[in-house]
């Protein structure tokens, strides 16, 4: 091949090396393997497509009143035509609240995942590369963050600093970063005696090249194995959050629709309509972390899978 | 000839246990990986060292490359002292001195492709100014180390190649960048028997060719004679004989060498042999004798041995050895305290 041919494949060459493309690539190759996993990713496309489309598709603004033909207020309907899942004691469609609940879901599941995996992967690399008192220092707080309980203290924090879902977001990040930087810091103290880790240190490169150009693409796929994890986490800790009745007031989430139920007391109504569907996308959503969790971690620990 | 590399009573120890039971206890046990070791090496020279496994070859290659620090002794490379190195100082010392790894599967990183690898020490030096003359110089070091066409490995992963092919493209990463001093450690251990005279004879030629420093490690005496005009028999953390390869494996002096040479297979099956027996129990190196630390195990132990350590000193034909059976090695005074060899 001369120089002149070179020059011309060379896009192609440099752009298959993507650290981000590699993980994606990995986890549609999980995906691809175990039906559990794709059907954590289905469930999170859906979820996404409808936090997205929530305005567009949902029949009524879910925090409206809405009233029958004669002017009554449209309390507690059962499920009919113009109300698919009915409405609430105070006249809300239910069905609306379901698809904007997805946003709330949405939101503070990834935003708190992405901070839980961006943190946790800092102090993890961090305290595993350069060990000391780093490490030291680093591990001893995450100790701190074991030994805090986690609800009553997220229940604290978000009383403390105001019942926001970006608050709830925050404490989430704050509290459960503690798992994954742990493991990744243990992944890190094996990666960082391998040859190839030295002979990027022969080679020249700084700490900082060597940390995040040569050690954190081989412990992304672990980071992404607790992002997964978390996103299940965060969901599931602000419904019940919202339930307990700490959560944003301004927000619809399924957590906040549960609670909205109970005090209307729908179970003694058997309002099904009411406050099954909202559990049952919690459930599916946290299952679905779960699964795509699953699916990771059988990619990254072989011995895990069935023979 | 100028010495580019001169190591002098090189130690690097590990402490064993630092918990609080052993502070107070006052109980400091260290590992003596490296106990002492010093030698010279000469600009366009190669030096084999040997020993058997545990015997703080690898400790050696890496406090010379200042992966680790040494806990005392200093290593000077063309004059300046390498564990004081650091900023663009040590960035240039990293392009001088390079290292081949005994393991070439996990040499190179595993979610890199072969070109990005090779990239890297480009990238980190700077060396060429756009892409496009950083694989054209890739290409070219892929081509030397006669992995052709190159373009078909560019965007391999290391997984999809052999371990010859492998350690092939850590040869031509170390060699990217230009240095003068190559170290390798066990370069052929990992690799089949079938392919590794091609990859020596490859570093044999590439290093003439670029008139490159080269210090061999390996327990394999063959290895270091083929390719090492300098041989040192490393012993527990210290040199126990150093000097002009066929005068060492000819007439090796030491009785650890003596033990060595004569377990090299020979392919001449009439030829007699004569098998030096030693015991197999290597004394751990946190309980290093008082005296020799090969008393243990020699043949030839003698009353001195047990509590004098010998001096690595010159003998005839270019050889130090530090061996109460030469005469020169004990010490005059009686409190020698460790091997020591002055570069002249």
């Amino acid at each position: 091949m001369s120089s002149s041919e070179r020059a011309a494949a060379l896009p192609q060459w440099t752009r298959a090396t993507s650290t981000w493309r590699d993980a994606l690539l990995v986890t549609w190759a999980v995906a691809r393997r175990d039906r559990f996993a794709l059907a954590g990713l289905v469930i999170y496309g859906v979820l996404l497509v409808v936090a997205l489309a929530a305005p567009v598709v949902a029949p009524y603004n879910p925090q409206d009143l809405n009233y029958r033909p004669d002017g009554e207020v449209a309390a507690d309907e059962v499920p009919s035509l113009p109300h698919w899942l009915g409405t609430t004691n105070l006249g809300r469609d239910i069905f609306s609240q379901v698809l904007f609940g997805a946003r709330a879901a949405l939101v503070v599941g990834f935003v708190a995942a992405f901070g839980v995996v961006v943190l946790g992967t800092l102090v993890g690399l961090f305290a595993g590369y350069y060990s000391g008192w780093v490490d030291t220092l680093l591990m001893r707080l995450a100790d701190v963050a074991f030994g805090i309980p986690f609800l009553p203290m997220a229940i604290v924090l978000v009383a403390f600093l105001g019942p926001s879902i970006w608050n709830t977001v925050l404490v989430m990040i704050l509290l459960l970063w503690r798992d994954t930087g742990r493991v990744i810091r243990a992944q890190v103290l094996s990666l960082r005696t391998r040859s190839y880790v030295e002979a990027a240190r022969v080679l020249g490169a700084s700490h900082l090249r060597t940390m995040f150009v040569h050690i954190a693409p081989n412990v992304l796929p672990l980071s992404f194995l607790y992002g997964s994890l978390a996103v299940g986490w965060a969901i599931l800790t602000e419904a019940t959050i919202s339930f307990l009745g700490f959560g944003d007031p301004n927000v619809i989430s399924w957590g906040f629709m549960l609670q909205d139920a109970y005090n209307s007391q729908a179970m003694a109504r058997h309002a099904f309509y009411w406050f099954v569907p909202p559990g049952l996308c919690i459930m599916l959503a946290v299952m679905a972390g779960f699964f795509i969790g699953r699916g990771y971690e059988e990619l990254l620990f072989p011995r895990l899978r069935r023979r | 000839m100028n010495h580019l590399l001169e190591v002098t009573d090189l130690r690097k120890e590990y402490p064993l246990q630092s918990g609080l039971l052993g502070a107070v206890m006052g109980s400091r046990r260290v590992v003596h990986a490296v106990n002492g070791v010093s030698f010279v090496l000469d600009e366009g020279g190669s030096l084999g060292l040997a020993g058997e496994s545990g015997c703080g070859k690898t400790t050696t290659a890496k406090l010379i490359l200042k992966l680790l620090h040494p806990t005392a002794g200093s290593i000077r490379f063309a004059g300046r002292d390498v564990a004081g190195l650091d900023g663009s100082d040590l960035l240039s010392y990293r392009r001088q001195a390079q290292f081949i790894f005994q393991n070439p599967y996990e040499a190179l990183n595993p979610r890199f492709t072969i070109l990005r690898s090779l990239l890297e020490p480009l990238i980190i030096h700077e060396i060429g100014r756009s892409i496009a003359e950083r694989v054209e110089r890739v290409a070219g070091a892929l081509d030397r180390v006669h992995l052709n066409p190159p373009e078909t490995f560019f965007l391999k992963y290391p997984h999809q190649l052999s371990g010859g092919q492998l350690q092939r493209v850590v040869i031509a990463r170390a060699l990217l960048v230009d240095p003068v001093l190559l170290v390798a450690d066990e370069p052929v251990s990992m690799l089949d028997v079938s392919i590794r005279a091609g990859v020596l004879n490859l570093m044999r030629d590439l290093s003439r060719e670029r008139k490159l420093t080269t210090l061999y490690i390996s327990h394999d005496l063959a290895l270091i004679r083929y390719m090492c005009s300098v041989t040192a028999v490393m012993y527990l953390g210290t040199i126990c004989e150093i000097g002009p390869t066929e005068e060492v494996i000819e007439h090796p002096r030491h009785p650890y060498t003596q033990a060595l040479v004569s377990a090299v297979p020979d392919p001449d099956p009439t030829r007699p042999r004569r098998p030096v027996e030693i015991a197999d129990t290597v004394p751990t190196p946190f309980q290093l004798p008082a005296g020799c630390p090969f008393a243990d195990r020699c043949p030839q132990v003698m009353e001195v041995c047990r509590h004098l350590r010998p001096l690595l000193l010159p003998v005839d034909g270019g050889v130090r050895v530090a061996c109460h059976l030469y005469p020169g090695s004990t010490p005059r005074a009686a409190e020698g305290d460790g091997a020591k060899l002055e570069p002249n």
